[in-house]
């Protein structure tokens, strides 16, 4: 379990992370979203205990990282796949995590063999990795220590598909046994498929948390009519919030049932009525997290 | 999602007690020897120890040809590079940016610097074990290819002022790596400041005094002349307060604090 309370941390004038808190429980998968600049790896860092805290507090269960005693046996990192020596093999990359951490080389097989690199990718340096086995390498770093949390930064970047397909299956399968995984992108696609619970940050302010079902229920309904002009002088008769595309599409925030009873009232051909899912999620993303400098910009 | 299914997953649980210092040297010591360029480095400081003793080989007396003097100057060669060694193993972190995940595994930092500057002990050690050795082969050799007197003759306190002086020269390169945590910059400050100094030292005559203290070249040539007395005693203890204590305190108190990115 990770909680996270009021954390903040200045750089002069500049606050990067404004009193964030959250929590990423076990059992789940907690995407920690935001635009780049957001903040996302300043906390990351912070939890970590390699960036110093201005104020407020984080703690891995219960306990300060730095606090946590070999704390690779009890947390996976993965915070930069491109910051391991260039000249060390895969290999002797996990060897020294795993000397240091005290554990067996049986492990670092296991485990280059979990994240598939075992055999000849295992043994050339790194230096000749492509950034998608950099990132199996720091994969491979984080479970090394059989932990119960893990904290990844970005850890889909340079992944291929099938890459991205495996990280979500060890993710999914590392939740599911009860383990607590947060893990951060700028992408809401590549989040959204595996994460139970999503935590969005936007100029350092926290600007959504909950779970996932609940903040893709709150995007909204995809509405597409016969009549778009009809459906939406009836919707804005009944008070419901709603927003038309170029192409006539409706996106409205109210509850299916509502907005068939409105269209079948009004006597409307409706050809759509569905939650917005990933498309309304990925709006209110754009929205919320843009919304900060907006406000700004107002002010 | 219970306490039941944590303690599935978590092979280990908190028990799981920090690792010692002793095991942190041994990772340490395995990170200062395990790319082909940290080997490389290592080579070339023996080489430069090799480089020496052919010097004294062919130059200089044939009285001098014995393995005490061969042993003392390759102390000299391999005394040039080993601060270098010193340097990257501090600078090394953040040149390759892996100061990121060792303290992610070891957050007391300091615990890293001490395992560190244990780690250059032993390396110290090794390092004059291969120079008597080498210098044990020339002492072989030379008769054969020139005049030698060969003496064996090797006092107890000679491998252990080697030692000495081999640890200063990296204890000032890793005090330099830690107060500047930059390559590049902490090779060239080891190299220019403790000269531009003595140039210093050498014109401003008010300094010339001071100068003989803190220069570390002069203050540490005795250790391998075996001319240590009280005065060059705390001419030693001066120029290290300065040149490695300093920087050193400096230095573990950024990389205790320090941001990393």
């Amino acid at each position: 379990m990770i909680t996270v309370e009021h954390l903040t941390k200045r750089y002069g004038a500049v606050t990067a992370v404004d009193d964030v808190s959250f929590r990423c429980e076990p059992g789940t998968v907690t995407g920690f979203l935001g635009p780049n600049g957001a903040g996302k790896s300043t906390t990351m860092r912070m939890i970590c205990g390699l960036s110093p805290v201005s104020s407020g507090s984080a703690t891995v269960h219960g306990v300060a990282y730095g606090d946590l005693p070999n704390p690779g046996r009890q947390v996976g990192v993965l915070l930069d796949a491109s910051a391991q020596h260039a000249g060390r093999t895969g290999r002797e990359v996990l060897s020294v995590a795993a000397q240091l951490m005290g554990i067996g080389s049986r492990r670092v097989d296991e485990t280059l063999e979990r994240v598939g690199l075992a055999g000849a990718p295992a043994k050339r340096r790194v230096k000749n990795y492509s950034l998608g086995m950099r990132q199996r390498l720091g994969i491979a770093h984080a479970l090394l220590g059989d932990p119960t949390v893990l904290i990844l930064d970005e850890p889909a970047n340079g992944l291929d598909p099938e890459g991205i397909h495996w990280m979500r299956g060890v993710l999914r399968d590392f939740a599911d046994r009860g383990g607590t995984v947060m893990l951060s992108s700028h992408l809401l696609r590549e989040v959204e498929a595996v994460a139970d619970h999503l935590v969005v940050i936007g100029s350092g302010r926290i600007v959504a948390d909950g779970p996932k079902d609940e903040l893709l229920r709150s995007a909204g309904l995809v509405v597409r009519a016969l009549e778009p002009d009809l459906l939406e002088k009836a919707l804005v008769g009944a008070g419901i919030d709603a927003r038309f595309a170029p192409d006539g599409t409706c996106t409205a925030d109210a509850e299916a049932e509502t907005v068939g009873r409105v269209a079948a009232g009004a006597g409307i051909v409706l050809l759509e009525l569905r939650p917005a899912d990933s498309g309304g999620l990925e709006e209110m993303f754009l929205r919320l997290t843009s919304a900060p400098t907006e406000q700004e910009v107002a002010a | 999602m219970s306490a039941a299914t944590i303690t599935a997953t978590g092979g280990t649980g908190t028990a799981v007690p920090s690792p010692s210092l002793a095991r942190l040297t041994g990772v340490e010591l395995r990170k200062m020897t395990d790319t082909r360029a940290s080997r490389w480095l290592l080579g070339i400081v023996l080489l430069a120890g090799v480089g020496m003793i052919l010097v004294q080989m062919f130059s200089g007396d044939a009285a001098d040809r014995n393995l005490s003097e061969f042993f003392g100057i390759a102390q000299m060669g391999a005394g040039l590079l080993l601060p270098i060694v010193g340097i990257l193993a501090i600078t090394g972190e953040w040149s390759q940016r892996t100061a990121l995940a060792t303290f992610t595994l070891e957050p007391r930092r300091g615990h890293v610097v001490a395992a560190k500057l244990a780690a250059g002990v032993a390396l110290v050690v090794v390092t004059v074990a291969a120079t008597l050795a080498l210098a044990a082969v020339a002492n072989l050799a030379a008769p054969a290819v020139t005049d030698a007197a060969g003496e064996w003759t090797l006092g107890a306190d000679e491998p252990a002022r080697a030692v000495l002086y081999q640890l200063t020269g990296y204890l000032v390169g890793a005090a330099f790596g830690l107060a500047l945590l930059n390559t590049p910059l902490a090779i060239v400050a080891f190299f220019a400041l403790p000269t531009v100094w003595s140039i210093v030292g050498g014109v401003v005559s008010s300094l010339q005094d001071v100068a003989a203290w803190l220069d570390l070249e002069a203050t540490t040539t005795p250790i391998i002349d075996g001319s240590l007395d009280g005065e060059a005693w705390a001419q030693l203890a001066a120029s290290m307060g300065v040149w490695c204590l300093l920087p050193l305190l400096v230095g573990v108190a950024r990389v205790v604090r320090t941001e990393l990115t």
